[in-house]
């Protein structure tokens, strides 16, 4: 876009290759398109392609198939509304007495039409042809550019995150278990002592049915026709035997003990490696994913994974190594018999593979029920208060057993198919057995085969089978780990969508000048932010008003970069934080949310989260300046008290002054308060804000208080309405223009004289403030009542 | 990194007092109920004043805090080690009558490895028994300390499982 005010007016080269021609038919000599929108839907929401060009004097439109060009001239009277609802966009025209004309497209034309509405609204300011644009933007998603012309970061990466989420709808491949190769690969020395240790062990489990040949022949036999027994030769040959089986256990134990060790440490690295990468994604990512799903994953199946390496492949290995060395052998004493022998392993191998796609399918629905049930646990559980309070007991039961129930159901239809599995793997080998004792018997009475070397086969298959019986739940395992390992992948594979930066611009001190410039974001298909330009001083504080769902939160997660805008950019310092390393530019911000979140640990290291290495008196001064020393003081130990899930139990407002005096050790110079005080009565909050005025000092500040007078000390207030900014300025300013500032301060007055009218009543009036707090409404209905 | 103005700024009313009150600024004495008095500098004295040490496990010798009886503080003490003798004695006699954290140096018994289960112990504080409610009750306060609340809520530190002779060391162990 910023191409088109330098070149010379000629019809833009980037215009949509089917429309061009024609476009350039239409339009007048020495007039050039600015913008150009194409429409894909029509005024009915039907499917349909157009296009909407802007040119400096006025509006081309198009609608499918090409035969109706509509054209309207531009007129300063005229504005250009862009809204868009539910996945749809829409344009219109209108003067100041009716709508003119307008045009719906899907939200994937959303940029292309803002960028169209720009163009317009500085035409019809301005009275002259757009200006060259300062900055260079992305006509995508108005992010800044690193240079004119150049490819935007920001919105390639949004490609390639598109690309790696349709990768993972796919199913569970076996496939996908030698992507842990990755994992294994530290280990392959050991990996391959243990390979070489279970060739070795598995070739001395075969020796003894091997004896048992020359046994039958020359000692048994020849003493049933009447030979004595020579003691020597059955001392060698049971000497035989007993070394054969010590060796074995020796070995076994050996590669059991090193592939152990080593598929435990390929899980522990696969646990660790998740969780690392699961700490890297955005708030988007695990806003969208459920606690329990994600504890799932990085527990139980990294845990299952293990156990599949470490017990499942190694026995497979082992009886892979056992059939193809026990077929050598067989084949070597008697060809004949073996190919009898080995007769039914092709449709035993048939077998498993048809069973395999069913079961796959029917495992994979396993786990996700199975999470479904765990999910159910995690919502409830921490939510029980809820649940108690609205005596829903007996419906979160429910709703547990129905998910149990549908586990139940998904299990059967498994174990249907898998139950019949083994007894068939079963019924092959005793019939292979048949075959092999009427096969041999019938060598025998021919005399081409000896008494022994039959004894010997039966030996050998009888173990052969037994294995093949073991191999075949290989295919279970197998499913079930490959499914775990998608899972685990599914995370490892996710692209966090707020990427550190390749190159990222380091700032060593910030001052702390933010500015908004043009910021959009959507969530799914619902814009929550639209167009927001703000610029903050350094040392300012801004206090963020509006109704709730105005995008207050919203706009803080984006400057906290939690989030990534969609349109437009924020900068810090000049530098758009999309730019900046994520960890080091939030070390620069300190955050007070409503709901304090406390860690499992001590005081002081619930102080220090920010700061791991700080001092003892670092830790006091912060806890001084938070208001919160001489509570932390009362408590049996002092700072050495544990508090957070499972510790001491600490009131809302100690809580929060712990998580200010957090914020306060590691001394940011930008300073976020998310309704900091709404969730404690007036009087705690006195104590806060006095923590507050503390932490505040020479810092910018950006506010969300629902209670307006906690915003007293804000140099600016800034209004916010359906993620739009309504209003800017200072409180006695927003006051004397009577605007949506004035209306929302009435209506908290009037509210907060109806709160001391009941209060005097004996009401804990005081709690409906605070508007948030699910229970509110309740105390106030009591109050009423008595 | 450019903390130390801000820093500065952190602490506003806490550094004026403190500045006012260091170690030697204040006097203790006992009154004749047995009850702690405490003279600031400002000539002002508080009856009834309460010792309490910030960090009673991570660094006992340090930070120790009198708070009036409204539990706000009077004074803070950044080391004891820094008062003049008697001061000291004082105070650490005030604060071994306070506190009470059985520390523990060998484990005796145990009656059985379900919870509850009675522990037979010795401790600094001569030997004892006590009920351990569940196994949440043993904190690790790091990787050689911890922390045992029995099922009255008292505390009991155990400083360094390493410590211990073989024979506890045993019995903890099917706790961990």
């Amino acid at each position: 876009m910023t191409a088109v005010a330098a070149t010379p007016p000629t019809p833009d080269a980037s215009l949509p290759a089917p429309w061009h021609g024609e476009v350039e038919d239409r339009l007048e000599t020495g007039e050039a398109p600015l913008a150009w929108v194409e429409l894909d839907l029509d005024e009915r929401l039907r499917f349909a392609p157009g296009l909407l060009v802007l040119t400096p004097r006025r509006l081309l439109a198009v609608a499918a198939g090409g035969e109706s060009w509509h054209s309207w001239a531009l007129d300063p009277g005229q504005a250009l509304e862009l809204s868009d609802h539910g996945g749809v966009g829409a344009l219109e025209l209108r003067d100041a007495d009716a709508r003119i004309a307008g045009w719906r497209f899907t939200l994937g034309q959303h940029a292309a039409a803002q960028r169209l509405v720009d163009r317009f609204e500085r035409l019809g300011v301005r009275g002259a042809p757009a200006d060259a644009v300062s900055v260079a933007t992305c006509p995508q998603c108005h992010a800044l550019l690193p240079a004119p012309g150049a490819p935007c970061p920001h919105c390639m990466r949004q490609a390639t995150e598109a690309e790696a989420a349709g990768e993972s709808e796919e199913p569970a491949s076996t496939w996908t278990l030698l992507r842990l190769w990755r994992f294994a690969h530290p280990y392959r020395r050991r990996l391959l002592a243990g390979f070489l240790l279970t060739l070795a062990s598995t070739a001395a489990t075969l020796v003894p049915p091997y004896m048992t040949m020359p046994l039958m022949d020359d000692v048994l036999i020849p003493f049933q026709n009447g030979k004595p027994i020579d003691p020597a030769l059955v001392a060698a040959y049971l000497g035989g035997l007993l070394g054969a089986a010590l060796l074995a256990w020796v070995l076994g134990w050996a590669r059991t003990y090193i592939l152990a060790l080593v598929s435990e440490r390929l899980g522990a690295d696969l646990r660790t490696a998740t969780y690392e990468h699961l700490l890297g994604l955005s708030l988007e990512y695990f806003g969208g994913k459920r606690t329990g799903d994600l504890m799932a994953r990085i527990g139980s199946e990294t845990d299952r994974l293990n156990l599949f390496l470490s017990l499942h492949l190694l026995d497979f290995a082992t009886d892979v190594l056992m059939i193809a060395m026990t077929a050598a052998i067989l084949v070597s004493i008697d060809p004949w018999l073996a190919v009898v022998t080995l007769l039914p392993l092709p449709f035993i191998a048939w077998l498993i593979h048809l069973v395999r796609d069913r079961l796959r399918h029917g495992f994979e629905k396993a786990d996700r029920i199975w999470s479904e049930v765990t999910n159910v646990l995690a919502d409830t559980i921490p939510g029980i208060r809820v649940v108690k309070a609205f005596a829903q007991e007996s419906r979160e039961a429910a709703r547990f057993r129905a998910a149990n129930e549908h586990n139940l159901a998904v299990n059967d239809r498994v174990n249907r198919v898998w139950s019949l599995f083994s007894p068939s793997v079963t019924l092959a080998t005793e019939v292979g057995l048949l075959v092999v004792w009427a096969f041999g018997i019938w060598q025998v009475s021919r005399s081409s085969i000896t008494v022994g070397v039959l004894t010997a086969f039966l030996a050998y298959i009888g173990r052969f089978y037994t294995r093949l019986d073991s191999m075949s739940r290989i295919v279970s395992h197998t499913q079930k780990a490959a499914a775990g390992a998608k899972r685990i992948f599914d995370i490892l594979d996710h692209v966090s969508s707020v990427p550190e930066p390749a190159q990222p611009v380091h700032l060593p001190r910030v001052d702390g000048r933010i500015e908004l410039r043009n910021v959009g974001f959507r969530y799914g298909n619902r814009a929550v932010i639209r167009g927001i330009d703000l610029d903050i001083a350094p040392g300012e504080m801004i206090g963020l008003v509006g109704h709730s769902g105005s995008g207050k939160s919203t706009l803080v997660n984006l400057i906290c970069r939690f989030y990534d805008v969609s349109e437009g950019s924020i900068l810090v310092d000049g530098v758009d934080v999309r730019s900046l390393s994520n960890a080091e530019y939030r070390r620069h911000i300190g955050l007070v949310l409503q709901e304090p979140f406390l860690f499992f640990g001590t005081i002081a290291e619930n102080i220090a989260y920010g700061k791991p290495g700080a001092s003892r008196e670092e830790i006091v001064a912060a806890a001084r300046a938070a208001h919160a020393h001489e509570f932390i003081l009362r408590l049996p130990h002092g700072y050495d008290s544990l508090v957070g899930e499972r510790g001491q139990a600490l009131s809302g407002g100690e809580r929060q002054r712990i998580s200010i005096a957090r914020a306060l050790l590691i001394d940011p110079r930008i300073l976020i308060l998310d309704e900091a005080t709404s969730a404690v009565d007036t009087a705690t909050e006195k104590e806060i804000q006095k923590a507050l005025d503390n932490l505040v000092q020479g810092r910018t500040t950006i506010a969300i208080a629902h209670r307006l007078s906690t915003l007293r000390k804000a140099h600016r207030l800034v209004v916010l309405d359906r993620g739009q900014v309504v209003e800017v300025g200072p409180h006695d300013e927003l006051m004397a223009c009577e605007g949506a500032y004035y209306r929302l301060y009435q209506a908290q007055q009037r509210r907060a004289e109806a709160d001391r009218l009941e209060e005097g009543a004996g009401g804990r009036g005081a709690e409906v403030e605070t508007g948030r707090a699910a229970i509110a409404p309740a105390i106030a209905g009591g109050a009423k009542q008595a | 990194m450019s903390r130390q103005p801000q820093d500065a700024g952190a602490r506003p009313q806490g550094d004026a007092a403190l500045a006012t009150i260091a170690p030697p600024g204040f006097t203790l004495a006992r009154d004749r109920f047995g009850r702690l008095l405490v003279r600031l500098p400002d000539g002002t004295t508080h009856v009834g004043a309460v010792a309490v040490r910030a960090f009673p496990i991570s660094a006992p010798g340090e930070s120790v805090s009198l708070l009036d009886s409204e539990g706000h503080e009077l004074v803070w003490i950044a080391r004891l080690a820094d008062l003049p003798e008697a001061t000291r004695v004082v105070l650490e006699e005030e604060l071994a009558r306070r506190e009470f954290m059985p520390e523990i140096r060998a484990i005796a018994s145990v009656s059985g490895f379900v919870t509850p289960c009675t522990w037979e112990v010795a401790t600094d504080r001569g030997p004892t028994r006590f009920v351990l409610p569940g196994e949440e009750a043993i904190r690790r306060l790091s990787p050689s300390a911890l922390l045992i609340a029995d099922s009255h809520g008292i505390h009991y530190l155990l400083r360094d499982i390493a410590a211990l002779d073989r024979n506890s060391r045993k019995l903890l162990d099917r706790f961990l």
